[in-house]
C-alpha cells in the first residue's frame, strides 16, 4: 500500500470511530459543566442507538438516503427523553448523581432490548439497516493534492460535523452569556442563584442537552458502525466518551480532541494489520490504550481540581 | 424488631413495591399479563428444589460483589470496579486450578479462591493507591480499570489458556468443582454449590469487621469525615487503600466462586460481567448493611432466575426483570421524593412507619 492510501485509511477509520465518541463526550461536558455528574452516558447512547435503528428500519423506504440523517435526530430525541430520568432524579429529587447514572446504565439495555423484542417478534436484535452512513468524498476539497486524498476522500462526513459541533459548543460555553451562566451553575450554584440565574433550569438544560448529544452518539454508532441494534451495539463507548471528556478537561475542544485520539486508538487494531511497524504489536495494547492513558493523564496532570467546582453536588436552595 | 430498623426498611420496601408497579404498568402497556408473569417469576425462582438451588447459587456473587461495593462505600468511595474485580477473580481462580491441578482437592480449592480474591483485591487497590496519593477520582479509575482488565483477560484467555482457535479455556478438574454430587443430588441437579456457605460466612465476617474491629471503625470514620479522622490519628491514606483492597477481595472472591462452582472455565467476552453492576444495585437497596444485603440479593436473584422462566411460559421478554431492578434502584435513589410526600402528609392515613423512614 502506498503512503497516501495508508494515511487515508488511518484517517477515515479514526473519524468513523471517533464520531460517536465526540458527540457523546460533548454531551458529557454539558451535563457536568452544569454540575451534574453523568456516568449514564453509556445508557443514553444505548437508547439513542435503539431509537435511531428502529426509525431507520421503519422509514427507510419513505426517506431513502436521507434516512440515516433523520435517524440521528430521532436518536437524539430518544436520548433527550431518556435523560429526563437523570435530570428529575438529580436536580429535583436530590439523588446521588452516580447512583442515578448507574440506574440509567442498568435501565437502558433492559428497556431497549425489551422493546426490541416487543417490536421484532421476540428477537433480541434488530435486522440490519439498509440505509446506512456510507463514505463521503468532499466535492472540491478532495481535489487538493495529497491532503485531499488523505483527509477528504472516502471519509466520514458525520465526524466532520461532529468536530464543527465541538467548536460551536466551545463557542457556546466560553463566548455566550447562556454558556457562562451554565458554567457558573456548575461552579458555584449559590452565587449564580443570588445573581438571579435559575439554577434548576440550567441544570435541566445541561442534562437534557447531554441526553440529546449522547443519543446522537449512540445513533451514529448504530448508523455507521454496527448497522443494527442489539445489547452489544454499545459496549463501553459511553464510558470511553466519559474518559474523553475528563481527558479534555471538561472543555468541548479538549473533549473533541481526546475523542479523536481515542478513535485513533480504537481504529488501530483494525488498520494495524496494514501498517508494517504496527502489524507486530498485539491489538490488546490498542484496546486498553484509551483507558490506561486516561488514568495516567488523570494521575500526572489533573488530580481532581479541574472538574467544575460544584460537579456532583446537589444544590439545595437556602442552604 | 426495634423501631429503628423498621424505619430503615421503609424506603427499600416502598422502592421495591414501586419497582414492581412500574414493571406491571409496562407489561400492561405492551399487552402482557403482569399477574401471570409475576406468578411465573415466583414459581420459577422459588417454586421447587431445583429453582431454589439456582436462586441461592445466583445469590453468591450478588452478595459478594455487593459486600465489596459496601465496604468501599462505607469509606466514602464509589467502587464501580466490581465487574472488573469479579472478572479478574474468576480468571485468577481458573488459572490457579488449571495450572496446579495435581494438588489435593481442598488445597486446590482454597488456593484458587485465595488467588482469585487476591487478584481482585490487588486490581482494586490500584484505584485506592491512586486515590490516596494523587486524589484521582476512584469513580473514573475503577471504570477505566474495568475495561482494561476486560481486554487483558480476553487476551490472556485466547492467547494463553485456550487451545488454538478456541475462545474458552479448558474445563477445570472435577475435584475442584464446588458443585458436588451430594449438593446436586439434594437440589435436583441445580448449580447450587458450597460457595453459598462461604458467602454467608463472609457476610458474618464483614458484619464483625464493621462492628467489632478497629480497622472497620476507621473505614467508617474516614467515610464520615476524612479530615476529622486524620485529626483523631487515623492513617487516612492507609485506610483508603485497605478499604479498596477489601472491596476488591470480596468481588474477586465472588468471581472465583462462580468460576469454580458455576462456569468451570472462562471464555472471551465482549462485555463486562453484569453481576458486578447488579451487586451495586443489591448494596444500594440494602443501604450497605451486610445483613440487608443477603435479603436484597435474594430478591434480585429470585428476579433474575425467575425472569428466565417468564420468557419460557409466555412471550414476555425476560428483560422486564432488569427493568424492575433498575426501577427499584431509581426509587431508592430518589428517596427525597418520598420525604417530600411524607412532609405533605401523603402517608399519614396509612401509618407512621413510612413517614418515620423518610425522616431518617
Amino acid at each position: 500500500m502506498s503512503l497516501t492510501t495508508i494515511l487515508m485509511t488511518v484517517f477515515s477509520t479514526t473519524f468513523v470511530y471517533a464520531a460517536p465518541l465526540i458527540f457523546t463526550a460533548l454531551g458529557g461536558t454539558f451535563s457536568e459543566r452544569s454540575g451534574v455528574v453523568n456516568v449514564g452516558l453509556e445508557g443514553m447512547m444505548i437508547i439513542g442507538a435503539f431509537g435511531s435503528t428502529v426509525f431507520n428500519l421503519t422509514f427507510a423506504s419513505t426517506f431513502g438516503s436521507l434516512t440515516p440523517w433523520i435517524s440521528l435526530f430521532i436518536g437524539a430525541l430518544f436520548g433527550l427523553i431518556f435523560s429526563v430520568l437523570h435530570a428529575v432524579a438529580t436536580v429535583t429529587f436530590r439523588a446521588d448523581h452516580i447512583i442515578s447514572g448507574t440506574v440509567l446504565n442498568l435501565m437502558a439495555p433492559a428497556l431497549a432490548v425489551f422493546l426490541t423484542r416487543v417490536i421484532y417478534e421476540g428477537k433480541g436484535q434488530t435486522p440490519v439497516i439498509n440505509q446506512s452512513m456510507g463514505d463521503f468524498t468532499f466535492p472540491i476539497l478532495s481535489k487538493i493534492p495529497f491532503i485531499g486524498k488523505v483527509l477528504f476522500t472516502n471519509t466520514s462526513l458525520v465526524a466532520f460535523i461532529a468536530i464543527i459541533v465541538g467548536i460551536l459548543c466551545w463557542y457556546f460555553f466560553f463566548r455566550t452569556s447562556i454558556g457562562l451562566r451554565m458554567r457558573s451553575v456548575g461552579e458555584n450554584p449559590a452565587a449564580a442563584d443570588t445573581l438571579g440565574i435559575n439554577v434548576v433550569k440550567y441544570k435541566y438544560m445541561g442534562v437534557l442537552i447531554s441526553g440529546f448529544f449522547g443519543g446522537i452518539g449512540g445513533a451514529v454508532m448504530a448508523q455507521s458502525i454496527t448497522l443494527n441494534f442489539s445489547a452489544s451495539t454499545i459496549s463501553g463507548q459511553g464510558f470511553m466518551s466519559l474518559a474523553a471528556m475528563i481527558f479534555g478537561k471538561w472543555n468541548p475542544l479538549g473533549a473533541t480532541g481526546a475523542a479523536l485520539f481515542f478513535g485513533l486508538a480504537q481504529s488501530l487494531p483494525i488498520i494495524g494489520a496494514y501498517i508494517p511497524v504496527l502489524s507486530h504489536v498485539n491489538s490488546v495494547w490498542f484496546q486498553i490504550a484509551p483507558y490506561a492513558i486516561t488514568i495516567i493523564v488523570l494521575v500526572i496532570f489533573l488530580g481532581k481540581a479541574v472538574a467544575p467546582a460544584a460537579d456532583g453536588q446537589n444544590y439545595i436552595k437556602g442552604k | 424488631m426495634n423501631t429503628k430498623s423498621l424505619k430503615g426498611l421503609a424506603i427499600p420496601l416502598v422502592s421495591v413495591l414501586a419497582g414492581f408497579i412500574v414493571g406491571a404498568i409496562l407489561m400492561l402497556i405492551f399487552g402482557y399479563d403482569p399477574i401471570q408473569n409475576y406468578q411465573n417469576l415466583l414459581v420459577g425462582s422459588l417454586g421447587g428444589v431445583y429453582s431454589i438451588g439456582e436462586t441461592l447459587r445466583n445469590m453468591i456473587s450478588l452478595i459478594l460483589t455487593a459486600l465489596g461495593f459496601a465496604v468501599a462505600s462505607k469509606a466514602g468511595f464509589f467502587n464501580i470496579g466490581g465487574p472488573g474485580q469479579y472478572l479478574i477473580g474468576w480468571f485468577g481462580a481458573i488459572v490457579f486450578t488449571l495450572k496446579f491441578s495435581h494438588l489435593p482437592a481442598i488445597i486446590l480449592i482454597i488456593g484458587a479462591l485465595l488467588c482469585g480474591a487476591l487478584a481482585g483485591g490487588l486490581w482494586s487497590m490500584i484505584a485506592g493507591i491512586l486515590r490516596a496519593y494523587f486524589g484521582t477520582s476512584e469513580v473514573i479509575t475503577t471504570i477505566m480499570l474495568n475495561y482494561i482488565i476486560l481486554y487483558i483477560v480476553n487476551f490472556a484467555v485466547k492467547g494463553w489458556l485456550a487451545s488454538k482457535g478456541s475462545d474458552s479455556s479448558p474445563n477445570i478438574t472435577s475435584k475442584a468443582n464446588l458443585n458436588t454430587p451430594f449438593l446436586q443430588h439434594i437440589t435436583d441437579n441445580s448449580t447450587f454449590n458450597w460457595g453459598f456457605f462461604i458467602a454467608l460466612a463472609v457476610v458474618a465476617l464483614v458484619w464483625f469487621y464493621f462492628n467489632k474491629t478497629k480497622s472497620g471503625f476507621e473505614i467508617q470514620a474516614v467515610g464520615l469525615n476524612e479530615s476529622a479522622s486524620q485529626y483523631a490519628g487515623v492513617n487516612v491514606k492507609r485506610t483508603i487503600i485497605i478499604a479498596m483492597l477489601i472491596s476488591g477481595l470480596l468481588a474477586g472472591l465472588g468471581g472465583a466462586i462462580d468460576g469454580l462452582g458455576n462456569f468451570e472455565n472462562i471464555s472471551v467476552s465482549n462485555n463486562l460481567p453484569n453481576v458486578g453492576f447488579n451487586g451495586m444495585a443489591v448494596a444500594l437497596l440494602a443501604a450497605e448493611n451486610p445483613i440487608g444485603i443477603v435479603f436484597a440479593a435474594l430478591l434480585f436473584s429470585a428476579l433474575q432466575i425467575g425472569g428466565l422462566s417468564i420468557s419460557v411460559y409466555s412471550n414476555t421478554p425476560s428483560e422486564i426483570v432488569d427493568i424492575v431492578i433498575a426501577s427499584i434502584i431509581f426509587f431508592v435513589g430518589i428517596k427525597y421524593a418520598f420525604e417530600l410526600m411524607a412532609k405533605k402528609g401523603w402517608f399519614n392515613r396509612k401509618n407512621k412507619v413510612e413517614k418515620g423512614g423518610a425522616e431518617k
